[in-house]
């Protein structure tokens, strides 16, 4: 029970006396909490009919728990949901479905060899034996032109384009008579031209009296798509508006507001030459959109160059194409002034790249091998781990307790397989073998996530140790804190672009808060 | 209340003793009552089992007969499987594999005098081996087509390839109808130990050690072990993961080859019906149960063919079919299948927690 | 015309037993689970069918006997594959292997006295063809209706499964298990339930064609009665492209292969005959090379994407 709660209920209930309006949707004091973090905090949430709501809030600030937990795939720990003024129990979608709440998510459950038609029955149990196709046809039809959600209906999924794809879920979703529409990032994965439709979409949703939720980072959609707006801050609510009564300007700080830490302890910033020099580098995403449109910057030896911008902007192809595992379609890219564009990983390697991956359990550490041989995959191929073709078993041993000491890394021997570790472990094994091989840059791509207090200062502490021995460390994070306490200068990327470059020292919370969110900097 | 598996959370090495052991168990009592409702008594059964299969000279050699072929393969096969390549093409590798050996020795006996003869045949028993398979490997690194069905298929076009040779072109002229190859000349016959057992036992035993070698100790079985459990991470440590691959099965290819190639110059001395009588296929149970590790498979090998050769003991003995080994080996697989799971999983209760608490 | 006609006629008595086994085998793959247990399931039906028929004489005895043997034989390899996690292909072969071999021995055990309590040589009531009599002088027709009750069946089942997969609800949960095991699970499908249900059902049609092999195609009973079919299934279910109505084409040809391999025999030459034979093994190869190059563009046609992975939900 949060201190809070007896207060919120206070005003809560003063409130809802007053109220003639029942809410389609509230959620009350919904707590959540998971191995180490708390996800939702006392949440209170009201939806009313024909509203939509935007739910604002960086990566980690718990908005996909709490619709989660709305449209029934996790329970909450603590707190009440309420349809209609009646309090309902939601242990699973198709209870959910059965209150008329459903949710696209941001990977879309559709069979992709199927048909539209076909994807939009499955797992109906009022279908007949034998469906009446012409029936689901018609029906279909019809709720596609009163939403303006054209389809094809005879078209295999894996043919259609994204944002069709994602037509067919809200399809979907009215075909169940849902009521309210959860969407989780939308406009993520459509052109601004798809966006604009999809707003046609929910605004003929909301005369048509349905409610809708979205999930976003993006003040643009907060402004132009919703009613209300609620901002979340690491699982609590931090704002509550109706979206008329405030600007993207106070949203930004809202959703990053913050005391400004100081920075880590560090030898003062003197950078060397360019280790890294990217010049309009182009890239794809693995569907063939457009991932990077034309990046350029340049990082110096001696710098922590950091990368910040919510998750699904370009950061994995970036870090991709800088470490080889990517090819650039325009653009060049320089390890030390040598041109080192669209070559192999193997290759960067050898220039003394290191790469900290994002996916840290099926990329960057391989769970079936030993916590020795993880350690010794960078530098097996020769001395001293290896003698020719011959691996040297015992010299493996020794490197790997030397890294485990220096690393702290808690294992109950070095041959026990990685996959027994917990995350904060496997993650310094990951470091410990990269920084161990790193000669000329770091490659890291949300080194911290998901790690708890101490494993996070260890790794921010070797990244600048690193920095200081002169190294350039490229440094991707989703926490603003962690960018400010540890980088030099901080480049914000947004939609596959830099928007801007800071220096550390100068950093102003709001203006880094809207360039993340897109907007460009606005003349007061 | 619900029963759930949990992944453990460190390997259990009991569960890995615990496991075989117990699913061993399990097979012998489930023999034992099929025994008896046929009227059998399960211990004489497998008492005569046993003395068949190792009781005497005769016996100890005839099981190691089985057992090289089941080596080798089982050896080829475990290889594939570190990569994740399911290769049930063991059975069509051998094939070819001593079908290779017989075109050598039958062909090219003018131009290899004394043992190159012997040498050639086996030479050509790796690279029949090492290409049919290796096709198969291709097309899975550069079209990404299903190996397993691919691999299947193979087996029977191998197979039927075979018989037209045995039963056409290659067919003695003397051999009064009976279809199969002329005898081989006798420089090209891998000279025996005891009984019909030859020294492809030695170069089986030999192999596996060379195997486990490059495996644990060299950087290629390393970049192989990284392949096998994630490519992804392979890739992204700079490893060349479509080339090993196809490099990994073809050896896998050349060893079922090699048995093969055993077979013919070792026991039947031509290119006859019955090269082989399943070994590809038990390959793959050799190498499931010894858990991919090349040093357990003779083990496992030797066992499985002592249960082969004790049935045909057992018939002759007892007049119970000697089917009855194969049914054993069925028996054990089937507890340890369902047993590999307490490997990785443990059986948990659950109590579901409600959804809300008041307050 | 009669040459055609007789060998139109040995075609599709010998695709009956391959035809009806393919469409159980489809079945159980449409869901994912791949089951490389069709000989021993096959034998295990043909011995079955068999033997009860020849104890209890009746013909319906023997159907229903083998398809619950196939039906058990199934349900093990689902509960391995599918709860325990158990590896697909080994499993597949476990059964094939316990199969072949007990068969074998029940044939030593199961027989009368008489007979040294083997099965072999054995004869009993059998299915036999029936031709209405009007139909005896039409060519090609004459061939289709001059079959056993088995595959007059199979004329049945084709359209039927072909209708079951493609137009019914269940058939359409059936194939986004086998599809999307995740998807299917997420819109409230019962991804286990549906791959014991259709792997049984599978098992069931396997051991079924083994029975129209010992009960109608050769008949009676040998220790090789199968001769590979339980293969040449696994290898018909990717030509078919797990599509019901293509099964018949499969089985046609080899079915059609081996019955001009007889005649070619009979002349004296075998030597084209395994080339022919060869011929449905290199189809299916390529077959499964053009779905996958297909399927990289397309997706349209393919195997079942989960074919042979198995499937655990997260516990939230």
């Amino acid at each position: 029970m949060c201190a809070q709660c007896n207060t919120c209920r206070l005003f809560l209930s003063i409130r809802s006396m007053n109220e003639s309006n029942i809410p389609k949707v509230e959620m009350r004091r919904i707590s959540k909490s998971f191995p180490g973090v708390i996800a939702n905090d006392c949440i209170d949430l009201r939806l009313h009919k024909g509203e939509v709501l935007a739910l604002l809030g960086e990566n980690g600030a718990g908005k996909s728990t709490l619709m989660n937990i709305l449209c029934g795939l996790y329970r909450p720990d603590q707190g009440e949901i309420y349809i209609d003024g009646q309090q309902v129990e939601i242990h699973s979608p198709r209870d959910a479905q059965k209150y008329g709440i459903g949710m696209v998510h941001q990977s879309f459950k559709l069979v992709d060899s199927m048909n539209v038609l076909e994807n939009i029955i499955l797992g109906l149990r009022n279908e007949p034996f034998v469906p009446d196709m012409k029936r689901v046809r018609k029906q279909l039809m019809e709720l596609a032109s009163q939403y303006h959600l054209g389809v094809d209906p005879d078209a295999c999924i894996w043919q259609l384009s994204v944002g069709e794809q994602q037509r067919v879920e809200i399809l979907k979703l009215l075909y169940r008579n849902a009521e309210v529409l959860i969407l989780d990032e939308p406009t993520a994965v459509l052109t601004p031209q798809e966006a604009h439709e999809l707003n046609r979409v929910i605004n003929t949703m909301k005369q048509e009296g349905k409610s809708a939720v979205f999930i976003t980072h993006k003040m643009e959609e907060v402004i132009e798509f919703s009613d209300h707006v609620m901002v979340l801050q690491k699982g609590r609510v931090v704002a509550e508006t109706s979206t008329s009564e405030t600007s993207p300007k106070e949203l930004a700080r809202m959703m990053v507001g913050r005391e400004i830490l100081f920075q880590i302890e560090r030898k003062p910033y003197s950078p060397g030459k360019a280790i890294l020099e990217l010049s309009h580098i182009e890239a794809l995403r693995d569907r063939g959109l457009p991932a990077l449109k034309d990046i350029s910057f340049s990082l110096k030896a001696g710098e922590i160059f950091g990368i910040a911008g919510v998750d699904g902007n370009g950061q994995r192809e970036l870090a991709e194409v800088v470490t080889g595992l990517r090819k650039s379609i325009k653009g060049t890219l320089k390890i030390a002034d040598k041109d080192m564009t669209n070559k192999s990983p193997l290759e960067i390697i050898r220039e003394g790249v290191a790469h900290i991956p994002q996916d840290r359990a099926s990329v960057g550490a391989v769970g079936d091998l030993s916590v020795a041989s993880n350690l010794a995959m960078k530098q097996y191929r020769s001395r001293p781990l290896a003698q020719g073709i011959i691996l040297l078993p015992k010299r493996i041993v020794e490197f790997a307790r030397r890294l485990i000491d220096k690393f702290r890394i808690a294992t109950p021997s070095p041959n026990t397989q990685v996959k027994f570790l917990s995350g904060g472990n496997v993650q310094k094994t990951i470091l410990a073998r990269e920084i161990g091989a790193a000669r000329s840059l770091i490659v890291a791509v949300y080194p911290s996530r998901g790690l708890d207090v101490g494993a996070t200062e260890s790794v921010r502490r070797q990244l600048i140790n690193m920095r200081d021995d002169g190294l350039g460390i490229l440094l991707f994070s989703e926490d603003l804190d962690e960018l400010m306490q540890v980088s030099d200068r901080i480049a914000v990327i947004f939609e596959g672009r830099i928007m801007d470059i800071l220096d550390a020292g100068k950093i102003d919370i709001e203006h880094i808060g809207m360039l993340m969110a897109g907007m460009k900097t606005e003349v007061d | 209340m619900r029963l759930v598996f949990e992944k453990r959370k460190a390997t259990s090495i009991s569960a890995l003793i615990l496991v075989p052991l117990i699913s061993f168990a399990v097979s012998l009592c489930l023999t034992a009552l099929l025994l008896t409702i046929f009227g059998a008594d399960p211990i004489k059964t497998y008492s005569a089992m046993a003395i068949g299969a190792f009781g005497s000279l005769h016996g100890f050699a005839e099981t190691l007969v089985k057992a090289i072929p089941l080596m080798m393969t089982g050896l080829g096969v475990a290889i594939a499987f570190q990569l994740k390549f399911w290769n049930i093409g063991a059975e069509g590798q051998l094939t070819l594999g001593g079908v290779a050996a017989a075109g050598v020795t039958l062909f090219l006996e003018q131009y290899l005098p004394g043992p190159l003869l012997l040498v050639g045949a086996l030479l050509g028993g790796l690279l029949a081996g090492a290409l049919w398979a290796g096709i198969p490997a291709l097309l899975k690194t550069s079209l990404n087509v299903d190996e397993t069905l691919v691999t299947l298929m193979m087996n029977y076009i191998a197979i039927l390839f075979s018989e037209y040779l045995y039963y056409g072109p290659w067919r003695d002229p003397k051999g009064y109808g009976f279809p199969g190859s002329r005898m081989f000349a006798s420089n090209a016959w891998l000279p025996r130990i005891v009984g019909r057992a030859h020294i492809g036992i030695l170069i089986a035993l030999f192999v596996a050690l060379i195997l486990w070698f490059i495996l644990k100790r060299t950087r290629w079985g390393f970049e192989l072990q990284i392949i096998g459990a994630s490519q992804h991470a392979a890739r992204y440590q700079g490893i060349a993961v479509e080339r090993n691959i196809v490099l990994a099965i073809a050896l896998s290819g050349a060893l079922c080859g090699l048995a093969g190639a055993f077979e013919v110059t070792g026991i039947s001395h031509r290119l006859q019906q019955g090269l082989s009588i399943g070994y590809g296929y038990t390959a793959i149970i050799v190498a499931w149960m010894s858990q991919l590790n090349p040093l357990a498979i003779p083990f496992v090998a030797l066992a499985l063919a002592a249960l082969s050769v004790g049935g045909d003991q057992v018939q002759m003995v007892m007049g119970l079919p000697a089917a009855m080994g194969t049914v054993m080996q069925g028996l054990i697989l089937f507890p340890m299948l369902a047993g590999s799971l307490f490997t990785e999983y443990r059986l948990l209760a659950v109590i579901d927690k409600k959804g809300s608490l008041p307050g | 015309m009669d040459f055609v006609t007789s060998i139109l006629t040995i075609t599709i008595r010998a695709g009956t037993s391959l035809t009806i086994a393919t469409i159980g085998e489809i079945l159980t793959e449409r869901t994912g689970i791949l089951n490389l247990g069709v000989e021993g399931i096959m034998l295990m039906g043909a011995l079955t069918a068999f033997a009860t028929v020849f104890y209890s004489h009746s013909i319906m005895l023997g159907i229903l006997a083998a398809m619950a043997i196939g039906g058990i034989l199934a349900l093990l390899h689902a509960f391995l594959t599918t709860t325990m996690r158990a590896n697909q292909v080994v499993s597949g072969l476990s059964i094939t292997l316990f199969g072949t071999g007990f068969s074998s021995f029940l044939d030593k055990g199961l027989g009368p006295e008489s007979n040294n309590f083997r099965l072999v040589g054995l004869r009993a009531e059998r299915i036999l063809p029936f031709a209405p009599k009007w139909a005896n002088d039409i060519p090609i027709l004459s061939a289709f209706l001059n079959q056993d009750m088995m595959t007059y069946l199979v004329y049945l089942l084709i359209p039927l499964a072909w209708f079951f997969l493609y137009k019914t609800r269940p058939g359409l949960w059936l194939r986004s298990v086998g599809e999307d095991p995740y998807t299917a699970d997420a819109m409230g499908i019962d991804v286990t339930k549906t791959r014991y249900l259709y792997t049984i059902i599978g098992g069931m049609l396997i051991a079924l064609g083994g029975a129209h092999l010992s009960l109608s195609y050769t008949p009676g009973w040998s220790e090789n009665i199968t001769g590979g079919r339980g293969w040449i299934v696994i290898a018909l279910v990717i030509f078919s492209m797990w599509n019901p109505a293509r099964a018949v084409w499969g089985s046609l040809l080899f079915g059609g292969i081996n019955a001009v391999q007889f005649r070619l025999q009979a002349s004296g030459t075998s030597i084209p005959a395994n080339f022919l034979n060869m011929l449905p093994y290199i189809g299916t190869i390529l077959v499964l090379v053009a779905i996958t190059w297909w399927e990289a563009l397309s997706k349209k046609v393919g195997a079942p994407a989960a074919l042979g992975s198995s499937y655990m939900r997260e516990e939230k």
